[in-house]
């Protein structure tokens, strides 16, 4: 159908995560407001449990392109594949995770349809039959709502964890359907070579709970009871530009303007000032404990909970009581 | 080897955003700007590339009148060649529109081997023009690179890392490509205050939508197709709790509310 919603499922090597399908839930309630279906979208090798577990999440209807060629992500394949299916079926909107394969996905493939798209979405209402999209800009400080007024279909990637996750019900099963697109291998530009697995287990962007440290920590050593506090509680670790660039722990833990945007339940920073470009990348977090020994620091204004004290007094405390009362 | 890096002018994360309200465009002449901070990390990546493999480094960026303030600094680092797309038509471009400009000006520059530009601008924030622009050129498309690792202009292929969800993706790819790095990449350097001074007296060449041969209805406000309808201030977050007493009841305090949450397990 012609104003169908569309939902690209992203996978590595065809391995998916619950996230995968976060998108079916916000999909389903503007297909809702339009009369119409969420249907989900795949490209890759052996996509039919893909397409089932697509069809659990809610997808009226799963397309799919499945080939060898499409075995692992390579963005050329995959975004001709996705241009192809996008210029065939014409659903009204298509919406993708902007993740690092979402947007690489989703750029390219509106660039060879020959329009624009808004990225990195974080609010979306139909108006007339029209997305308006809401997004952050200058670091968070702003939102900007963007339309999308030439395009079919109007495509846009999506923030990590800004929408509920749709329910699972394996009760549900969506009609499947194989598009036989290929691509040349000899046409490709890229070829991976191989998959280093990071050190760093939790990716901080789908994060639950995250303890994050800055320039009050003084040393790389204060990292090592932020670690405790994080194993305790399952969380992961994350820091402030300061820290970064002090050189303390690796910038793939930056949270902030030209760190990583995150959105966990708990967010507890740890000798944080909390300056604007650090506030960017966290301030939507559900719950937010500043410890700081400034009682000035920014940060206390954007906190559920402050505490003011050394944090080298305070997150011994921490990890001692939730031990005690986590049973650990 | 023919390197282009893409420069992109932006406000100043400290400075006061001006907007032009009706027309949903940034007022850029008034305010206060800076090389977008990952753009420094693309500079300084083809910085290292010519250093490495020798050839010539042209930066290009796209901007009003005083965004030419951005390749001065390409040109007190030593650049050779800068180009500034600078037309009245290509105000309010949408993430394609500014892409197509950016190809255009690297197809008039001729038989590039290699493009850099920043993962993203810290005011657009939309971090997608380096895949686009590698679209749109049919380049290879490399994006959150972390470490480029050879360069083999001779055989036309280039081996990078890509700092990805859960590890580091290392792909070998066909020249010409377009290579978006992330921070962390390099050390930018910062240039000394002979080349800021040769730099000052030079002209920084313009090339307008007809140089280019861009269509002036394809780019700006009226060629895109993503248009922002409305600004706002998102609200502040409530004002929170400070917790006060003892470091052992404060604790208690908060590691009840913590895990009433029910989010720790």
């Amino acid at each position: 159908m012609a104003n169908d919603v569309w939902v690209y499922i992203e996978h590595k090597d065809g391995a998916v995560t619950p996230m995968s399908f976060e998108l079916l839930g916000i999909g389903k309630t503007l297909a809702d407001g339009l009369g119409s279906n969420v249907c989900a979208f795949v490209v890759g090798e052996g996509t039919d449990n893909i397409a089932k577990e697509a069809g659990s999440y809610g997808a009226a209807k799963v397309i799919a392109v499945d080939a060898g060629v499409f075995k692992g992500f390579r963005p050329d394949a995959y975004a001709k594949a996705a241009a192809f299916l996008l210029d065939k079926y014409k659903p009204e909107i298509a919406l993708f995770r902007a993740t690092s394969q979402g947007t690489d996905v989703a750029g390219a493939a509106a660039a060879q349809l020959g329009f624009g798209l808004c990225t990195d979405t974080i609010g979306i209402a139909v108006d007339g039959g029209k997305l308006k999209m809401t997004r952050a800009a200058f670091g968070g400080n702003y939102t900007v709502t963007v339309v999308n007024e030439k395009a079919t279909p109007q495509i846009a990637t999506v923030r990590p964890k800004a929408f509920a996750m749709p329910v699972q019900d394996a009760s549900k099963t969506a009609e499947v359907v194989k598009e036989s697109f290929t691509v040349n291998e000899a046409d490709l530009n890229t070829k991976v070579l191989e998959f280093i697995k990071s050190a760093v287990a939790i990716n901080l962007v789908e994060a639950d709970i995250i303890v994050s440290g800055g320039r009050g920590l003084g040393s790389a050593e204060g990292f090592d009871l932020l670690k405790q506090l994080a194993e305790v509680i399952g969380g992961g670790v994350g820091a402030s530009r300061a820290a970064v660039d002090s050189g303390w722990i690796s910038v793939e833990q930056q949270v902030g303007q030209t760190g990583k945007t995150v959105k966990p339940k708990i967010y507890i920073a740890c000798g944080i000032s909390g300056a604007i470009q650090h506030l960017a990348g966290m301030r939507t977090s559900d719950c937010i404990v500043a410890i700081n020994k400034d009682p000035d620091a920014p940060i206390f204004k954007a906190a559920t909970f402050g505490i003011v004290g050394d944090y080298k007094a305070v997150v011994p405390k921490l990890i001692e009581k939730f031990k005690g009362k986590l049973g650990k | 080897m023919k390197i282009v890096a893409c420069i992109k002018q932006v406000p100043d994360t400290e400075a006061e955003v001006k907007w032009d309200i009706p027309g949903g465009k940034l007022n850029r002449e008034a305010m206060d700007s800076v090389t977008n901070p990952f753009d420094e990390f693309a500079l300084e990546e083809a910085l290292l590339t010519r250093e490495n493999y020798d050839g010539d480094l042209i930066a290009i960026t796209m901007g009003p009148e005083k965004a030419a303030d951005v390749l001065r600094n390409c040109l007190a680092l030593t650049v050779n060649e800068v180009h500034q797309c600078s037309d009245a038509a290509f105000a309010g471009s949408d993430t394609f529109a500014t892409a197509s400009v950016l190809a255009a000006a690297i197809k008039k520059i001729g038989d590039v081997d290699v493009v850099f530009c920043g993962k993203q601008s810290t005011d657009g924030n939309t971090g997608v023009v380096g895949a686009v622009l590698a679209s749109i050129l049919g380049f290879s498309q490399l994006t959150y690179v972390s470490k480029v690792r050879s360069i083999d202009a001779g055989a036309k292929k280039i081996v990078v890392e890509r700092a990805i969800e859960g590890g580091t993706e290392v792909v070998e790819a066909k020249l010409p490509a377009v290579v978006s790095v992330i921070k962390g990449i390099n050390e930018p350097r910062l240039p000394n205050l002979m080349g800021i001074r040769k730099a000052a007296k030079m002209q920084i060449p313009q090339w307008s939508a007809a140089d280019l041969g861009v269509d002036a209805g394809k780019v700006g406000a009226a060629g895109s197709c993503t248009k922002v309808v409305e600004i706002a201030v998102p609200p502040p977050r409530g004002a929170g709790e400070i917790l006060k007493g003892e470091i052992e009841d404060i604790a208690n305090t908060v590691t009840d509310k913590l895990i009433d949450l029910k989010v720790i397990k």
